[in-house]
C-alpha cells in the first residue's frame, strides 16, 4: 500500500494525506471524535442530528446550494454518525480538491443552525427513526443492545430516544456542535490524484485559520462486568422470528480483538473490516460452523456475525433469522451448542488457517477504492490510531490458535451474554 | 487507469463459436478480480404455472453440481473467501463475485461447472425452499416492498412477468421439484445466452483464454426468446392502500410506465429523472419534501428503462400523518414538470452530475464489470462510456420537457400506500 503522510496544524487538526493515482479522482473525509457514546441523558441522538444540521448551509455557502456543490462536479458526498465518531466525506474529480477541502472547513466552522431548519429536520429524523422501527431485525437489535449496557453510553441508538428527538432544542445542537466541532478533535484525510506535499499545503490554506477550541470534555465510564445473562423477548404483529446473541467483545486496542475477529471468521465467514463498504460482500461462509448448524440443518434462513472496531468494548452480535414455522427455542437450543462448543475447545488448525487466509482476502477486497482507503484511514485513526490500520494484516498473521482459544474462553460465557427474541405475534 | 479512462474503457470482446460473448478489461488498482456472469434468463422465463421458479433456482444452482457435491463448491468458495452473489431480474439471470487474482482461473472454472451443470440435489432443494418461503413471509411484513410489488403488479398487471414478483409465491415454491428446475435450466441457460465479464489484475488474453477453456465446448441450441408483451401505460389514476397497521411508518411508492431502454428519448428521460428524484437527494421531490416540509427521510425516484417500457418509481417513507400531504406535494411537482419542464440550470446541473460521475463509477473492478455487462445487455456499443457525455450534452431542454410530458401525469399516476394508514 502506498505511504500515509501524516501532518498536525499548528490548531489541531490531524491530516492524513495519500497518492493513489489508479483513477483522475481524490477523496475527502473529514472525522470527528464525537458520536453517540458522548451523549447525556436527554440528549440521545444530538451527534447525528447535528450531522445532519451540517448539511444546512454555512456563512459562505447559502442552504441551497450546499447539497449540489459537489454533485455539480459529478462528486459523491455523504455522512454518518455512529458510537465513536462523526463524519463526511466527498469523492469527486481531482480537480475539486479545493472545493471539497473548501466545503468541509465550512462546514467545521461556519455552519447556521437557522431554527425554522431544526425544526424541519426534526420531524425528517423522526421518520429516519420510524422507518427503522418498521424492519424487525433493526428494532430487535436496538433493544438487545440497550439491554446490555446498563452504564456504558454505547447502550443507546445513535439515532436517538425518540423521546428525546422529541424534546431537544436549537440550542442544544448548536452548543454540541461548538464543542465538538473543533479542529484539534478532529481528523483530515485526503487520498487520491494528488501530490502530498501540494495536499497538505491546501489542508492549511483551508483549516490553519480555525482557531483551536477547548478540548470536549468525555464521559468516561466503564461498563461494570456482566454477571448473568439477559434477555429481551418483543412480541409484535410480524411474519417471521428473529434471535440475537450479544456477548460484550474487546475494544480494538484489547489484544483479543483479532482472535476474537478470527473467531468469528470461524463461526459465521470472515467479513472485512470497513464499515462503509463490507456490507456489500457478504463473508464466504458456507462451511463456516454457525452456517452450517443453523443454515444447513432448516433451522434459519440466515446467520452473521458482527465484531466492529470501537474504541470502548462494544458487542460481538450474531443474528439470526429463523426459517418459517421454526420455533425460536429450538434455533437458540442449536446456536448455544456450537457457541459452548467453540467457548471449550476453540477452534482447530485448518478453521485458523482458512479464517485468516479470508480476512487477509478481505482486506484486499475492502481497499477496491479510494473512497474505502480513506474511510480506513480516518475510521481507524479516530478509534485507535491510524498505525493499527496499516498493520491489520500482521495482527492477524499473528494470532494463534490458542489466543483464539482464550478469546473464545473470555467472551462466549453464559453471563457475558443478552440474547434477543423477536417472536412474532401472527396477525 | 487514467489513461483508459481519457480513451475510454476499449474492452476486448471475443464471441467463442457456441456464442457466449466474452468481455475482459485489465486493471490494477488490486490484486483482485470481478467476474460477472449474465445469463439471458430472468424472471421472464419462469413457466406459467410456476412463479419465482427462476429465483428458486439461483438459490439452488450454486449447491452441487454433476462433478462436485455441494459440500465440495462450498469449501472451495470458502477456502478463496469468495461470497457469490446470484441475482434475478426480469431479463438476466447474474452470477458474479470478486476473487482474488491467483484463484481467477480455478473460480471461472467453478463458475462456469455451476452454470453449465448444475445437480440441484433434492436435500439441498428442500433447504433453499426453506429459506425463500421465510424471505415471502419477511416480505409480507416490509411496507416498502409491499407497495412496490403492488404497483408493479397493477402497472402491469394480469399476470405479465413485469408485474410478478420475482420470488413467486409460498404455494409455487413449494410446488417446485428438482425435476422442474432441471428442466428449466436445460430449456434456458445456452451459450448463446451467456456474456461472461472479466475486469481486474488479469491481462484480457489471460481473461479470454480462461474463458474459452471453461465456456468453449458447451453446445446447447439456443432457447426460443422470451419476449414480454409491451403494456399501454395506465389510463387513469389508481390508488391502492395496504394497511400494515403494526408499522411506524408508511411507505409510498407512486409510479408510471415509461420508456423502453431503446427509446430515443431515454438519455432526456435519465436527465428528468435526475432532476425530478436524484440529483443532490431526490431532486426537485427531496427538495419540497424532506427539505422544506420535513416529512421524510428518503424520498426519490428511478428510472427503469427496460427491453419494453420499464417503470418510473417515486418512492417516499412518511409518517401515517403525512401520507396525504406527501402524495399531494408528489403531484405539485410532476404536474409542474410537466407544465413548466425544468430550468436551464437544473439541466445543466443534472448532465454534469451524470457525465461526471463516470469516473466514479468506473473506478473500482465490480463498477466496470457492471457498465460493460449493462452495455452488452442493451447492445450499447464497446464506446458506449466513451460517446455518452456527447448523447447528454445533445439532449435540449425542449427533448427533457418533451419526456416529462410523455410519461408523467398525476392523472394517469397509480399510487400505493403501504403502512400504518388506511383509506381517507
Amino acid at each position: 500500500m502506498a505511504t500515509v503522510r501524516a501532518a498536525t496544524l499548528d490548531n489541531g487538526l490531524k491530516v492524513l494525506v495519500q497518492e493513489e493515482h489508479t483513477a483522475p479522482l481524490a477523496s475527502v473525509w473529514c472525522w470527528y471524535k464525537v458520536g453517540s457514546k458522548d451523549e447525556r441523558p436527554g440528549l440521545t441522538g444530538v451527534s447525528h442530528w447535528v450531522e445532519h444540521m451540517n448539511f444546512k448551509g454555512t456563512t459562505n455557502i447559502p442552504r441551497d446550494q450546499i447539497k449540489g456543490i459537489i454533485e455539480q462536479v459529478g462528486g459523491g458526498w455523504n455522512g454518518y454518525t455512529w458510537i465513536d465518531q462523526t463524519t463526511y466525506v466527498e469523492t469527486a474529480t481531482r480537480d475539486a480538491l479545493d472545493r471539497m477541502l473548501f466545503i468541509e472547513s465550512e462546514r467545521m466552522a461556519n455552519c447556521l443552525y437557522h431554527p425554522d431548519d431544526c425544526e424541519s429536520e426534526r420531524t425528517v429524523i423522526i421518520s429516519e427513526l420510524q422507518g427503522g422501527e418498521n424492519d424487525p431485525d433493526q428494532f430487535l437489535d436496538q433493544e438487545v443492545t440497550a439491554t446490555a449496557f446498563k452504564a456504558h453510553p454505547y447502550g443507546h441508538p445513535t439515532i436517538g430516544w425518540l423521546a428525546d428527538l422529541q424534546t431537544m432544542t436549537r440550542d442544544d445542537l448548536y452548543g454540541y456542535y461548538r464543542r465538538h466541532y473543533v479542529p484539534n478533535n478532529a481528523t483530515l484525510v485526503i487520498i487520491g490524484d494528488v501530490e502530498t506535499d501540494e495536499a497538505l499545503r491546501r489542508a492549511d490554506r483551508h483549516f490553519g485559520g480555525i482557531p483551536a477550541g477547548t478540548s470536549p470534555s468525555r464521559l468516561r465510564t466503564a461498563e461494570p462486568e456482566q454477571t448473568g445473562e439477559r434477555r429481551v423477548t418483543i412480541r409484535k404483529e410480524g411474519t417471521a422470528a428473529y434471535l440475537k446473541a450479544g456477548y460484550h467483545a474487546p475494544a480494538i486496542g484489547d489484544p483479543q480483538f483479532f482472535p476474537l475477529l478470527v473467531l468469528d471468521g470461524v463461526l459465521t465467514g470472515a467479513k472485512g473490516l470497513n464499515l462503509w463498504s463490507s456490507f456489500k460482500m457478504p463473508p464466504a461462509q458456507r462451511r463456516a460452523r454457525l452456517y452450517r448448524a443453523l443454515v444447513e440443518r432448516g433451522l434459519a434462513s440466515s446467520v452473521s456475525g458482527a465484531l466492529l472496531p470501537t474504541e470502548d468494548p462494544f458487542l460481538y452480535t450474531i443474528s439470526v433469522t429463523a426459517t418459517d414455522g421454526t420455533p425460536l427455542a429450538a434455533v437458540e437450543a442449536a446456536l448455544l451448542e456450537d457457541i459452548d462448543r467453540a467457548r471449550r475447545e476453540g477452534i482447530t488448525d485448518a478453521e485458523l488457517i482458512k479464517a485468516k487466509r479470508q480476512l487477509k482476502a478481505r482486506l484486499v477486497f475492502d481497499n477496491d477504492s479510494i473512497t474505502n482507503i480513506a474511510h480506513q484511514l480516518g475510521y481507524f485513526e479516530t478509534i485507535a490510531g491510524v498505525d493499527t490500520f496499516l498493520t491489520l494484516q500482521q495482527r492477524i498473521a499473528a494470532v494463534t490458535i490458542e489466543d483464539v482459544a482464550a478469546a473464545a474462553a473470555a467472551t462466549l460465557l453464559d453471563a457475558n451474554r443478552t440474547i434477543g427474541w423477536f417472536d412474532p405475534l401472527k396477525s | 487507469m487514467r489513461q483508459a479512462l481519457q480513451a475510454g474503457l476499449a474492452p476486448s470482446r471475443t464471441r467463442l463459436d457456441n456464442g457466449v460473448v466474452v468481455l475482459a478489461k485489465e486493471t490494477n488498482t488490486t490484486p483482485a478480480v470481478t467476474i460477472n456472469l449474465a445469463m439471458r434468463a430472468g424472471s421472464i422465463c419462469d413457466p406459467a404455472d410456476a412463479p419465482g421458479a427462476v429465483h428458486l433456482l439461483s438459490r439452488v444452482i450454486d449447491r452441487g453440481t454433476a462433478t462436485r457435491s455441494a459440500e465440495q463448491v462450498a469449501e472451495e468458495f470458502d477456502n478463496r473467501a469468495v461470497a457469490l452473489a446470484i441475482t434475478v431480474t426480469r431479463h438476466v439471470f447474474s452470477v458474479v463475485c470478486t476473487c482474488l487474482a491467483e484463484d481467477f482461473e480455478a473460480l471461472l472454472a467453478l463458475l462456469g461447472d455451476i452454470l453449465m451443470s448444475p445437480s440441484v440435489p433434492d436435500a439441498e432443494l428442500v433447504t433453499r425452499k426453506g429459506e425463500v418461503i421465510t424471505a415471502i413471509r419477511q416480505d409480507e411484513d416490509n411496507p416498502a416492498v409491499r407497495a412496490v410489488e403492488a404497483l408493479m403488479a397493477r402497472l402491469y398487471p394480469d399476470g405479465h412477468p413485469y408485474g410478478r414478483r420475482a420470488k413467486g409465491t409460498i404455494e409455487a415454491v413449494e410446488a417446485l421439484t428438482r425435476e422442474r428446475l432441471i428442466a428449466l435450466h436445460a430449456q434456458r441457460f445456452a451459450p448463446s445466452e451467456l456474456s461472461a465479464v472479466v475486469v481486474g489484475d488479469v491481462a484480457a488474453a489471460r481473461a479470454g483464454a480462461a474463458a474459452a477453456g471453461v465456456f468453449g465446448a458447451w453446445r446447447t441450441p439456443p432457447p426460443v426468446p422470451v419476449v414480454p408483451a409491451r403494456v399501454a401505460p395506465a389510463a387513469g389514476r389508481q390508488r391502492v392502500v395496504i394497511p400494515m397497521m403494526n408499522k411506524a411508518q408508511a411507505d409510498i411508492a407512486y409510479g408510471f410506465i415509461a420508456i423502453a431502454r431503446a427509446d430515443p428519448a431515454f438519455h432526456a428521460c435519465s436527465l428528468m429523472n435526475n432532476a425530478l428524484g436524484q440529483y443532490a437527494i431526490g431532486g426537485r421531490l427531496g427538495d419540497s419534501i424532506r427539505e422544506r416540509q420535513g416529512m421524510a427521510y428518503y424520498v426519490f425516484s428511478s428510472l427503469d428503462a427496460n427491453v419494453i417500457e420499464g417503470p418510473l418509481v417515486i418512492r417516499a417513507g412518511v409518517g401515517p400523518a403525512n401520507v396525504d400531504r406527501a402524495i399531494a406535494s408528489i403531484d405539485e411537482e410532476i404536474g409542474r414538470l410537466t407544465r413548466e419542464g425544468l430550468t436551464e440550470k437544473e439541466l445543466t446541473e443534472s448532465r454534469q452530475y451524470l457525465i461526471g460521475s463516470m469516473p466514479r463509477m468506473l473506478e473500482t473492478n465490480a463498477g466496470i464489470a457492471h457498465f460493460l455487462q449493462t452495455a452488452e445487455f442493451f447492445g450499447l456499443g464497446l464506446d458506449y462510456d466513451v460517446r455518452l457525455p456527447g448523447l447528454l450534452r445533445a439532449v435540449t431542454l425542449d427533448e427533457v420537457h418533451a419526456a416529462a410530458r410523455r410519461v408523467l401525469d398525476p392523472a394517469r399516476a397509480t399510487v400505493v400506500v403501504a403502512g400504518p394508514y388506511q383509506h381517507s
